[in-house]
């Protein structure tokens, strides 16, 4: 009942998503300089002598010559039979194009989100076992130098040490494990930085709970202690704090790869806006947003999973 | 981008040491943002092939650029547009975001869900992705990046003054004050506003560190402000080819975005930070 409450409202999230992206898309196409219809045909058929009969052939097409309100209503209609048109760069189908660097781009997504929880809830763990001790402050530094450097300079340093100075990793590209490495450890740094303080903090209070120090006096070995009734409470809030992180990583994903050119949709998205495309712009700004959605719904279902009290709330 | 990620937690009363490292070092940033440009006899747009990449310390204290302009007064101009920028989208997001807050507070029923159906639907799209769908109208111009920011950051405002307000007009003591004939303007003033103060300007500072980060983030992707204009994220991209002859003129305006957003992050939150 709780699962199906929880998904209905991501569904909702990704029903606004596509009307919000569709909409601002529709007006972007109708405000910028030039005839659409003659562009859409330089894109299809590229700007020769006859454009202007192309042009004509593309408006009775495409109905541009109906009303406003007909055309935004087909236009959201396309967006739901998923139907994203042409780049008017390179004439290609959007959806073609998005397929490729999806897959890029939630490799990246991925492989970060799995390096910063590698990083951030191993050093807030021994943070929290002993509150105010060395590993306490030392992650607290690093929070607080990491949070406070925008991704793209972290980028920018990392790439400068590694693969400038050290020459250990290339600086850009796609392909190969050793190319994802490093934009990906900028992200994870950067969403460590988060996680390892909630981390911190949970594990401090799940060992100062009542029901960790009951564990003990019954008589449990330390290792079923930690296993049984710290790690699954402490993971509670760190687990629904990657919802929020969710955020960061998406728009990290965007900056990052434009900076390491990384051939995902982020840098798609970066791309068509300084081209203009705005069918391209739609398609990764759908995808990047649904992307969202999506890690929205598995950190929803995850909590419902670790956490049956949620089952009864929702 | 999102201020979300700083759950709230009240602050301590009074300035502890690390809100007050904060403050200062914001205060010093700030002089040289606000006095910097006034006093600094150099033209941040003025170049001289002769000085390019003139080394620190020489004629020009800080370097120059590939161009030869002054660092110096480029880190003071790009401070300044940061600073300010930052500061106006702030304000422009706290002031709609507080009044919408403690409108739907106060009024609730369809007022309040209006508000929030409008808040739900900024939220639906991570912030920069909004941001970077209004930089598409015209890209490199001030207005887009200004409202797209404002726009997503009031949601924040305005989230925490309705639950606050909220949980405060539900108590026994406004009730008193009420049945004793106090008008609501009175208890705005003496009950609310003491208590939203503190959280409000919490979140003015991470918004304005978050403006910060966005400004010189979209500038370095090349679909933010536009070189000549002196922003610090574009002279770190500007910069960047030259590295190996000049590292510290690249490092230098990277060293001044760090330092702006931790004041402010020193500033909002202190020892939780």
């Amino acid at each position: 009942m709780a699962i199906k409450n929880f998904l209905l409202a991501r569904l909702l999230q990704a029903g606004i998503v596509a009307i919000v992206v569709g909409a601002l898309c529709f007006v972007l196409m109708r405000v910028l300089p030039g005839d659409a219809a003659m562009r859409i045909a330089a894109g299809r058929y590229g700007p020769d002598a006859r454009i202007a009969d192309a042009a004509e052939k593309v408006r009775l097409e495409l109905g541009l010559d109906r009303p406003i309100a007909v055309q935004f209503i087909e236009w959201l209609g396309s967006l739901a039979r998923f139907d994203l048109g042409h780049s008017l760069v390179t004439g290609r189908a959007v959806a073609h194009e998005l397929q490729v660097q999806l897959g890029a781009s939630v490799w990246l997504a991925v492989a970060a989100l799995m390096l910063s929880l590698l990083i951030g809830p191993i050093v807030g763990l021994f943070g929290g076992l002993r509150p105010g001790g060395t590993a306490d402050r030392v992650g607290l530094l690093g929070a607080v130098t990491f949070r406070a450097i925008p991704p793209f300079v972290l980028g920018l340093i990392l790439m400068l040490v590694f693969s400038r100075q050290l020459g250990w990793l290339p600086p850009a590209g796609f392909g190969s494990p050793r190319e994802i490495l490093l934009p990906a450890l900028t992200l994870a740094l950067g969403l460590a930085a988060m996680s390892s303080r909630v981390t911190r903090n949970a594990v401090a209070a799940v060992a100062r709970a009542p029901y960790f120090a009951f564990a003990r006096y019954k008589g449990l070995p330390e290792a079923v202690v930690v296993r049984r009734h710290g790690l699954r409470n402490a993971a509670i809030p760190v687990v629904s704090y990657l919802g929020l992180q969710a955020i960061y990583l998406i728009e990290g994903v965007v900056v990052v790869e434009s900076l390491f050119a990384y051939p995902g949709i982020g840098h798609a998205l970066v791309h068509a806006i300084v081209e203009r495309d705005v069918p391209m712009v739609q398609g990764t700004a759908l995808a990047m947003g649904l992307m969202f959605v999506a890690i929205a719904a598995i950190v929803d279902l995850v909590t419902l999973w670790l956490d049956p009290r949620m089952r009864k709330i929702a | 981008m999102s201020t979300v990620d700083q759950t709230y937690q009240r602050p301590k009363r009074g300035l502890g040491t690390t809100r007050l490292a904060g403050a200062g070092l914001l205060i010093f940033l700030g002089g040289f943002a606000i006095i910097g440009p006034a006093v600094i006899p150099f033209d941040p747009a003025a170049q001289d092939f002769g000085a390019s990449l003139a080394p620190i310390g020489g004629d020009y204290l800080l370097g120059a650029d590939h161009y030869g302009r002054s660092l110096l007064a480029r880190l003071a101009h790009g401070a300044r547009l940061s600073f300010g920028m930052a500061f106006l989208t702030m304000l422009a997001a706290a002031i709609p975001g507080v009044l919408f807050g403690l409108i739907a507070a106060w009024r609730g029923g369809w007022t309040e869900r209006g508000f929030e159906f409008v808040a739900t639907i900024v939220l639906a799209l991570p912030g920069l992705m909004l941001v970077l769908l209004l930089l598409a109208f015209s890209p490199g111009n001030y207005g887009p990046l200004f409202l797209g920011l404002a726009l997503t950051l009031w949601v924040e405002f305005y989230r925490v003054t309705k639950a606050t307000t909220k949980t405060i007009l539900s108590q026994p003591h406004i009730e008193a004050a009420r049945m004793l004939g106090f008008g609501s303007r009175y208890i705005l003033t003496h009950y609310v506003v003491p208590v939203i103060t503190p959280m409000i300007s919490t979140l003015a500072a991470f918004a304005m560190a978050t403006a910060i980060i966005a400004v010189s983030t979209l500038s370095a992707i090349s679909v933010g402000l536009q070189p000549p204009t002196p922003e610090l994220g574009s002279m770190i991209v500007e910069l960047l080819p030259y590295f190996a002859e000049a590292p510290m003129h690249v490092l230098l305006p990277a060293a001044l975005i760090f330092l702006l957003v931790l004041a402010l992050q020193l500033l909002a939150q202190g020892e939780r930070a």
